[in-house]
């Protein structure tokens, strides 16, 4: 099994102008714990929408990657999200759940992938181009460059262990983490052009 | 066909136009015969990404991720269809998305399905609840100015505006074949 610090780490190691949503709960706290980022979107609610965010971003932003890290618990909440995205087939989408088999904010109480409901599976049934379990550190390489430059959509189901890790808590204020995204996207437009 | 007839026909095309006039560049909806004839313009449309949803709530978050990536949204949808996303909204409201949506509404004239009714006699105060602003329609003749006004409204102060499509407008559901 993995370690969701460790793993969330290097996934994001050197990730340039990656576009990143974070579910809310322990994914938000994992991203920050990377180092705080102003292309990060962290969500402290609207559970079982990041994917969807993911899309719209990915939508108007074609040239960039986006990546939506979310947990079991919040995916299975927008499991109908995974059709709408298989019908519009976002090549720059990823989406890579953080499984551990349960619900780590309220308490630990097991999730539907603890039963063995496998989202990986259903993310093939919805026409991902790429879907596939993870759970060692060892496959790290080709997870990364699988987010960072396979073709999309894909869906990376990520067996982490159930180890709480400290939390790190970025900004609550949704106004702020917004406009700051959107100034260095802004920024990233005026190079780019 | 006299000239109330043509524009009675014509108020999703005013909807569109509108949508053209302020750059909409994703739409997200549920399949709705009152909005079919929007949604196929729409779907027509190469500068529109049309996004089908399995459910309302998806296209809230459809509208913050093109928000966040400079894209103006819009979320057509049918009064019952605001139930499912009322927890999803806290997202615009958080964060001062814009969010425009266009509502057909069911369940408050000449229904015939009383199943509809419990939804469609809550919606406008849902939605207020929620803290969108709200503009109704009941004449083809106002869909123009009143959708451009709240089109204004949303994308020029990051605002979360309904069109209430009134089901006087949209017509009786014909179930006779």
């Amino acid at each position: 099994m993995l370690d969701r610090r460790e793993f969330v780490q290097k996934l994001l190691v050197d990730r340039k102008d990656l576009l990143v949503v974070s579910g809310l709960g322990s994914p938000t706290y994992d991203v920050a714990a990377c180092g705080d980022h102003p292309l990060n979107f962290y969500l402290w609610g609207a559970m079982g929408g990041a994917a969807m965010i993911g899309l719209g971003l990915a939508l108007a932003q074609p040239a960039l990657r986006v990546l939506v890290l979310t947990g079991d618990g919040e995916a299975l909440m927008g499991l109908g999200s995974l059709a709408t995205i298989g019908v519009k087939q976002p090549v720059n989408l990823a989406i890579v759940v953080l499984d551990n088999q349960h619900y780590g904010e309220t308490g630990m109480q097991p999730s539907h992938t603890r039963a063995g409901i496998d989202l990986v599976a259903v993310a093939k049934a919805c026409k991902f181009v790429d879907a596939l379990h993870v759970s060692e550190i060892g496959a790290m390489s080709h997870i990364r460059d699988l987010v960072h430059n396979g073709g999309g959509p894909i869906l990376v189901q990520a067996r982490i262990s159930n180890d709480a890790a400290p939390r790190m808590l970025p900004s609550r204020d949704g106004h702020a983490i917004k406009l700051r995204f959107m100034e260095a996207l802004g920024r990233l437009d005026c190079m780019n052009s | 066909m006299d000239d109330s007839t043509k524009t009675a026909l014509h108020w999703p095309d005013a909807i569109y136009a509108q949508f053209r006039r302020v750059g909409i560049r994703q739409v997200g909806y549920v399949p709705d015969a009152g909005h079919s004839r929007l949604i196929e313009l729409c779907v027509n449309d190469p500068n529109i990404h049309d996004v089908v949803l399995t459910t309302e709530e998806e296209g809230v978050g459809l509208v913050a991720g093109a928000a966040l990536g400079g894209e103006r949204a819009a979320l057509l949808m049918q009064s019952s269809g605001v139930g499912n996303c009322i927890n999803m909204f806290s997202l615009m409201r958080n964060c001062g998305f814009p969010c425009l949506v266009l509502i057909t509404m069911r369940g408050e004239f000449a229904e015939f399905n009383p199943w509809q009714v419990p939804m469609g006699s809550i919606t406008e105060a849902t939605l207020k609840l929620c803290g969108f602003l709200t503009y109704r329609v009941d004449e083809p003749d106002s869909v123009d100015d009143i959708v451009g006004g709240g089109c204004d409204m949303a994308f020029g102060g990051d605002l979360q505006v309904a069109i209430v499509l009134s089901q006087r407008l949209i017509g009786r559901k014909e179930w006779t074949k």
